[in-house]
């Protein structure tokens, strides 16, 4: 991260709320501490996240002593994109396309994102420091080789740079890590009863009244938490009853899907997530 | 009878129980628990990915909905029947799916109860050399796999070298693939005893052979019955077992190369970075390199408080007694034993980009926080990696490595590769393109530079230039062959002269008949060319002359290179613009004919590239001008400076 403040001419760190976030906000507060991280924390929304996501970014932001930018895709929002009717387009207009949007509006040339290698195949052979082009896309082909510690964030005028600090981090490292530094995380993570329908197979949050019920459909008061934390009509949560940390660490280290599966994007197609990096999902 | 295919270890269970019983225990162990970075190479058939699946799914880091895709993989594209295929698991994109194969570095992430793993998969290929340096350069530990029936090959010598090169001590040899061979402890015994030979001939001080199978599980996590003559630890025990290659750097001096520079509010400046080796405590001595300054560590500042001492591997911000100067790219280290600070060295040099080395082209060089200018020599020699053998050669080319030694414009703090590889290793950049173009490892300084010290003299630049009531300056034309360089240099020399100007004009070919006659027209020879051009121009300059320099100059690397070896503003880039249909239909000399003809190689147009000036101080269409009318636009804009 010091290197990036160093060498970068515009940073952000895109900020989505989840616990990888979390995690790498704490980090840079480290990092630069007594500074305040040298950057903007910049969140792509949809719209669709859940309350109390966007609860928790006012306060993180402010906590932090960074300042907070929040795009919006003004074309998604004007034709009112939503992931009941839109399916995959829902993804495509308010983040894709919203996150190549905002870093250009501002120009920011380095971007930090929480992507993990563990989390996806394709992921696995991201470097730490990934090269777009003028277009925002990615070829992985044309990589880098980072050897040592030494990063080379040379790059021409349009380019840009995604850096991932957490990318050798695995899940476990994750949550130990939230645990032991106490840092603030979206309640949803934890369980509590919330109101629930279930629909092909996932087990949905009614999050507000914006979510149209089916005929029969009747939302369920259930014991639930999220493993991983998104636009609330496309984020499965799982029946639990860990209420804290360990609880939720216990949870995972004993349960047998894979943290993703709760996401519908990851599905759409074999090789999906290789698909929308190189577009310029993050 | 061999173990496990569908079954976890014993281990893993026990892992379960602990988790399922007493999360905060299980979670007090995996805190505390170091992390191994090894990699594993070997040829492309040499089981590699398997290996690799076979950990991760025997340590329980596949999980069900993962299971039950890689069983639907290994039906469509497996190549192991209705087995599962676990190399599936580990080829990540989806071309390379395809094809079977992986063509990069992936990293893959496991844990045991008694260590965590990042494991580099490196591919086997001949030309991705390149990769497995990459992924060798981050790690503790080398997994080298021998396909039992193959015994060794060309290429387990070429990785065995590599993973030497690179300092890795600890090595693995895997003989794979046992069960082909009927778990014969004569054909194991007869691959150690031919390994050796190899080992003992490049210097690598110790290996440990290991028989094993992938596919069937044999000594990968359990001691298999397969083998009872072998004695020997399991691959996984002995990852669990091996030293970190941190622990080697606890004992020596401290050293932090500065990353940022921490200033809050004008009552705080820090300097924030991460500890290279050693330990740092509130009332060191420390000094601070190149300048050589010293101070006392005043405190080391964290977000959860001062700390009393930290040690190598430890992001740290320090405070000192004194305000002394300090900023990104300095070493700070302890007093009494600095690193040394040169501007010359020999190293060893592995080129990673598809255009070859150009000995004399001014590269960056970025070794920790500190980015100069380097440039290399000649190779000493050329490594044939596949033997070790010395090869005599001119340039480097992709994938290969050779020794050279090197020359940076400012004076770089480091160590020796072989005693900190953080302070020893660089990385070369393209100044153009930007791209890392060859990783390096410094053996030593060259003494020479210290042993030539700088001579000041009296009647310097400014008296030379005063007394000639003039501001030195170099004109550098740069353009096509045929474009009219020395047609107008020589007419903005003559104007000059009559205005009562001490000038001189450095011409491109009548430079080629003495000072550069040893030289020809390859890229090589061509950066020489410019060099010892720019270094003459300066010279003059200093002698108070305006200089005018007329070479075709094609490449904007070595037009930099000339432009910052000049102070600012004296340096005035001419571009004469004419495009290449006029300077070939001109053909004044008879050169594009030849050229075209296929007589004259390397002619800059036609099978050799132009790299035009982006940002040229002055520049003439000698197609709207007349080389007259050129000449006084030129004279003009220069009187105006």
């Amino acid at each position: 991260m010091r290197e990036v403040a160093a060498e970068a001419e515009k940073p952000v760190m895109l900020y989505s709320v989840g616990k990888d976030s979390a995690v790498m906000l704490h980090l840079a507060k480290k990092a630069f501490y007594p500074s305040p991280p040298p950057f903007p924390l910049m969140h792509v929304d949809t719209t669709w996240k859940f309350q109390a996501m966007y609860q928790l970014r006012e306060k993180a932001a402010k906590d932090a002593g960074m300042e907070l930018i929040v795009y919006q895709n003004p074309e998604a929002k004007e034709k009112g994109i939503n992931p009941f009717d839109h399916g995959s387009l829902h993804t495509d207009m308010w983040k894709t396309e919203g996150l190549k949007q905002a870093l250009t509006k501002y120009g920011f040339d380095a971007a930090f994102g929480g992507a993990r290698r563990d989390e996806e195949k394709s992921r696995a052979k991201e470097r730490i420091f990934s090269f777009r082009t003028s277009n925002h896309r990615w070829d992985p082909k044309n990589q880098r080789p980072e050897l040592w510690k030494q990063y080379n964030m040379r790059k021409a005028k349009d380019e840009s740079i995604r850096v991932f600090p957490i990318s050798n981090w695995t899940e476990l490292d994750i949550w130990q890590y939230i645990h032991l530094e106490n840092i603030d995380i979206v309640p949803l993570y934890k369980s509590a009863k919330r109101p629930t329908v279930e629909r092909d197979g996932m087990l949905l949050m009614v999050d507000d009244d914006r979510f149209p019920l089916k005929e029969g459909e009747e939302p369920v008061m259930r014991s639930i938490r999220f493993r991983t934390l998104g636009c609330y009509p496309l984020t499965g949560a799982v029946e639990s009853d860990a209420e804290t940390l360990p609880e939720i660490i216990q949870e995972m280290l004993l349960t047998t899907t894979s943290e993703r599966q709760g996401r519908a994007i990851d599905h759409d197609q074999a090789a999906s997530m290789e698909k929308k990096k190189q577009e310029g999902y993050f | 009878m061999t173990n496990s295919t569908n079954t976890h270890s014993d281990k893993a269970y026990e892992a379960e129980a602990l988790i399922a019983q007493d999360i905060d225990a299980y979670l007090e162990k995996h805190q505390h628990k170091s992390m191994l970075r090894f990699i594993t190479c070997g040829s492309v058939d040499d089981g590699k990915s398997t290996l690799i699946g076979r950990l991760l799914y025997d340590s329980k880091m596949i999980f069900e909905d993962q299971l039950a895709s890689l069983e639907n993989d290994s039906k469509s594209v497996g190549t192991q029947g209705q087995e599962i295929d676990f190399a599936l698991l580990v080829d990540g994109l989806a071309a390379e799916r395809e094809q079977g194969i992986t063509i990069d570095v992936a990293y893959r992430f496991f844990a045991t109860e008694k260590r965590k793993f990042i494991v580099a998969d490196t591919p086997g290929h001949e030309q991705y050399t390149r990769n497995m340096v990459t992924g060798a350069s981050t790690a503790d530990l080398a997994v080298i796999l021998i396909d039992a029936r193959q015994g060794v090959l060309t290429q387990t010598k070429r990785h065995s070298y590599l993973v030497n090169l690179l300092g890795i001590k600890n090595i693995v040899l895997a003989v794979n693939k046992m069960d082909l061979v009927d778990y014969s402890e004569d054909r194991f015994k007869e691959i150690i005893s031919d390994y050796k030979e190899f080992a003992d001939s490049i210097g690598m001080e110790s290996f440990t052979a290991i028989p094993i199978s992938g596919l069937k599980g044999d000594n990968i996590v359990d001691k298999s019955e397969a083998t009872p003559w072998y004695e020997g630890a399991t691959l996984l025990s002995h990852l669990e077992e091996a030293p970190v290659s941190d622990s080697s750097m606890v004992d020596r001096g401290f050293r932090m190369s500065v990353q940022w520079v921490n200033r809050p509010n004008l009552d705080f400046r820090g300097f924030s970075g991460i500890v290279t080796s050693g330990t740092v405590r509130p009332g060191d001595a420390i000094r601070v390199l190149p300048s050589g300054k010293t101070s006392t560590v005043k405190s080391i500042v964290t977000m959860d408080g001062d700390l009393d001492m930290a040690r190598v591997g430890q992001s740290i911000t320090l405070t000192f007694e004194d305000e002394i100067d300090c900023s990104r790219g300095d070493i700070i280290a302890t007093s009494d034993a600095p690193p040394e600070v040169a501007d010359q060295f020999e190293s060893t040099i592995v080129w990673m980009a598809e255009e070859e080395m150009l000995s004399g082209r001014p590269y960056l060089l970025k070794i920790g926080s500190q980015t100069v200018s380097a440039t290399i020599t000649e190779p000493k020699y050329e490594v044939n990696v596949n033997t070790a053998g010395k090869l005599p050669s001119k340039t480097l080319k992709l994938n290969s490595i050779g020794v050279c030694n090197i020359a940076t414009s400012k004076p770089v703090t480091f160590e020796c590769y072989a005693d900190n590889p953080d302070m020893g290793g660089f990385i070369l950049i393209d100044r153009m393109t930007n791209a890392t173009v060859a990783a390096g490892m410094i053996h030593f300084a060259l003494r020479r530079s210290q042993n030539i010290h700088w001579q000041a003299v009296d009647v310097d630049k400014d008296a030379h230039s005063a007394q000639k009531n003039q501001t030195p300056r170099l004109l550098w034309f740069t353009g096509l062959s045929g474009s009219g360089k020395s047609t107008i240099a020589n007419l903005v020399e003559k104007k000059l002269f009559a205005e009562g100007k001490h000038t001189f004009l450095l011409d491109g070919d009548n430079v080629r008949h003495g000072l550069n006659k040893d030289l020809g027209f390859t890229d090589a020879c061509r950066v020489e060319n410019i060099r010892r051009v720019g270094e003459v121009a300066k010279l003059m300059t200093d002698a108070g002359l305006i200089v005018m320099t007329a070479f075709i100059s094609p490449f904007q690397a070595e037009r930099q290179m000339v432009r910052d070896m000049f102070g600012d503003g004296e340096f005035i880039e001419v571009f004469v613009d004419t495009p290449l249909e006029v300077a070939e239909e001109r053909d004044v000399k008879g050169l594009y004919k030849k050229a075209r003809a296929g007589d004259l190689k390397n002619f800059t147009g036609i099978d050799s590239p132009y790299e035009q000036p982006q940002n040229a101080e002055i520049r003439v269409n000698t197609v709207e001008m007349s080389a007259e009318e050129a000449a006084d636009l030129i004279v003009e804009k220069l009187m105006a400076l």
